[in-house]
């Protein structure tokens, strides 16, 4: 057996690993801080993948035909198994995802905004795929190099399988779009709701994110979330003018300086306050999941039940 | 073929197509709201392939009755009396003891009967059959293995389960009827009932669960009368289709 | 709440025939037997495997890192075990 290390020699080491874009292991020693700071982030990023659950599935029973009906639910389905994969790799940092559901629902984790928006028409089925996946992606694809080698991994996993989530959206929103008449307006007025709130999902402009830097140096982020933010704004633009639908920013053009789309100032006012529980569904959200939760327990209190007593059973054959 | 013949399989077909389509809908209304993540998604997986089966049958049912209509046109352009699907399937979810007595009664009625209708005369239907059957022993298994685990598990979950069998087998007796349609058509249910009690009477044993003994057997589904929540259901499910006519999805 | 948790599994998918179950993840379940099925319908869902072995998380031992030196040293100055180890002639084209 090794000789133990010091504290510091530790850090070096982790340090060395981390410079070196080695992956960090759930055995490996790594700063407290750096701990915590995954276990948000990977708790945060499994709960919007639960909570994302509610409002595309507020749509399941009403889907107008048979063909989008069997897409929507296994796409809310691969929500449902993302939230489980990230759920498992945040365990691998010593916590249960029991704990993670009861932080939740006591409010001090937190979801992704955007799921706080209400789906009002089918079109914003179409436009959560398109926008908000497509903003979710954009977020996820740098993370499968994230020096947390079992968040990478997840994210690796579910990387690949959202790749036809974006798709299905954007294909329901241009059967709209070059269908009747009120098919289009539908399109358009879900757009119209949907644009800014997927911008504001990569989080407030680097000058007022508090986590970045730190985050950064660990190679758990690797871009700022206004460059991640522009990438997604150079890479919708064009998807849009095929479509057919109009983004609802009167400041936004081709800077052929820059090489970029310049865009509009995002309300962060109404980011804070959506993120501070004021948002449309916030309550809607936490009540629907906490019931469910509350509902289901003597189901695995009886699983669990059965389980220990077919233990017992076994043993003693 | 007679003509006979020829509508009562066309008939059958739109039947199992509706039970398909229903109980998809019904399962696929537990999604966000299952007892643990896991259980969410395999209750999807069987509400996908049920839908894939009604999919299927529905393609074959606009051959059988000439009438070349989609899909669409049978799940949304028809009204709650035109649909054939038998009452158990359109029961509402309950709690989770419901949803899982529900399965476990219809999943090994239909595990009995498509395996009947690998050997149909139609070779689509037969086709059919044989790929729903693989999908329908994994959907008995589940319903299996929550029975044992909601009979045998706590007071409050076998009371619960010993409740939901009391209130959903009344709805069983249909599925076993008899009438002209499956003389001509595809497999008659009666043939299948012996089968489908012993398996059950096996999952309920190991269960410690009681085989209910009702007097009353509701029926009628097969003609297009239905109990009062189909249709919110249907109202739920068509509304936003009809209220586009002709418009491309 | 002091609801009883579930164990964790550890999952093991063989993807096809001829290849060796590779560990995918994990999840909870209650026993073996929900574990296999839940299993199925997590990591399978887009046909991605032939075969699932789940075992119970608190049953694996594992190596520990600072244990690394002595378990995966001894290994390393063993180079012989390694093909590119031998020079071969050039005029032999296959080996």
């Amino acid at each position: 057996m090794a000789a133990s290390l010091s504290t510091e020699g530790l850090q070096q080491e982790f340090d060395r690993l981390v410079a070196d874009d080695q992956r960090i292991e759930p055995r490996d020693w790594m700063p407290d801080d750096y701990r915590k700071t995954l276990v948000r982030q990977i708790a945060q990023h499994a709960h919007s993948e639960i909570i994302g659950m509610q409002p595309e599935g507020n749509w399941i029973t009403r889907a107008p035909s048979l063909r989008r009906k069997a897409i929507l639910m296994a796409k809310v389905q691969d929500e449902a198994g993302h939230g489980l994969y990230l759920y498992c790799a945040a365990e691998t940092l010593g916590v249960d995802r029991g704990e993670l559901i009861d932080l939740l629902h006591s409010g001090r984790q937190k979801y992704s905004s955007i799921f706080n928006y209400p789906t009002l028409t089918w079109a914003d089925v179409g436009a959560i795929g398109w926008l908000v996946d497509g903003a979710a992606i954009t977020n996820q694809i740098p993370l499968c190099r994230c020096s947390y080698g079992p968040y990478a991994r997840a994210m690796v996993r579910v990387c690949k399988e959202e790749s036809f989530h974006q798709r299905q959206g954007y294909e329901l929103l241009y059967a709209l779009t070059h269908g009747t008449d009120a098919q289009r307006a539908m399109a358009q007025d879900a757009v119209n709701r949907w644009w800014w709130p997927s911008l504001m999902m990569f989080g407030p402009p680097d000058t007022e994110s508090t986590h970045t830097a730190q985050s950064m140096a660990w190679r758990i982020k690797r871009f700022s979330n206004d460059e991640l933010r522009q990438r997604f704004v150079d890479m919708t633009v064009p998807q849009a003018e095929v479509l057919g639908v109009t983004l609802p920013d009167p400041v936004l053009r081709w800077n052929e300086d820059r090489r970029h789309y310049d865009f509009g100032e995002c309300d962060w006012d109404e980011l804070r306050r959506v993120v501070s529980g004021e948002g449309p569904c916030n309550r809607q959200r936490m009540e629907h999941h906490i019931a469910a939760h509350d509902e289901g327990a003597w189901v695995r209190e009886a699983a669990a039940a059965y389980a220990a007593k077919h233990a017992a059973v076994d043993a003693a054959a | 073929m007679s003509v006979a013949a020829h509508d009562g399989i066309a008939v059958f077909t739109l039947r199992l197509a509706d039970d398909c389509l229903v109980l998809s809908h019904r399962l696929a209304q537990w999604s966000s709201r299952a007892p643990t993540l896991e259980e969410d998604v395999a209750l999807t997986n069987i509400a996908l392939d049920l839908l894939g089966q009604g999919r299927s049958l529905y393609a074959l049912a606009a051959g059988l009755d000439g009438s070349g209509r989609s899909e669409d046109e049978y799940a949304y352009g028809r009204d709650e009396r035109q649909f054939l699907n038998c009452q158990l399937v359109e029961q509402e979810n309950g709690d989770f003891a419901q949803t899982v007595a529900r399965q476990l009664l219809y999943s090994t009625f239909q595990q009995h009967l498509w395996s009947a209708l690998e050997a149909s005369r139609d070779e689509t239907l037969a086709a059919i059959a044989a790929k729903a059957l693989t999908e329908v022993r994994y959907h008995v298994d589940h319903a299996t293995r929550w029975t044992l685990r909601l009979g045998d598990g706590t007071v409050e979950s076998h009371e619960r389960m010993q409740a939901a069998l009391e209130r959903l087998w009344p709805y069983t007796a249909e599925l076993f009827e008899d009438d002209d349609v499956v003389a001509n058509g595809g497999v008659e249910p009666r043939l299948l009932r012996a089968a489908w009690e012993a398996d059950i009477d096996a999952v309920l044993t190991e269960a410690t669960l009681q085989r209910p003994e009702p007097a009353w057997a509701p029926s009628g589904g097969r003609r297009g009368i239905h109990t009062e929540s189909f249709g919110y259901m249907l109202a739920e499910m068509q509304h936003l289709h009809r209220c586009h006519p002709g418009a491309t999805w | 709440m002091t609801e009883a948790r579930e164990p964790l599994w550890e999952v093991f998918v063989r993807s096809k025939r001829g290849l060796s179950h590779n560990h995918v993840g994990s999840l909870h379940a209650p026993d073996a037997e929900m574990a296999l099925r839940n299993a199925r319908d997590v990591f399978t869902r887009r046909m991605e495997g032939v075969s699932i072995w789940v075992v119970p998380s608190a049953a694996i031992t594992a190596s520990s890192p600072e244990e690394r030196d002595p378990f995966f040293e001894p290994a390393a100055d063993k180079v012989y075990r390694h093909p590119t180890f031998y020079d071969i002639p050039k005029e032999v084209k296959q080996l």
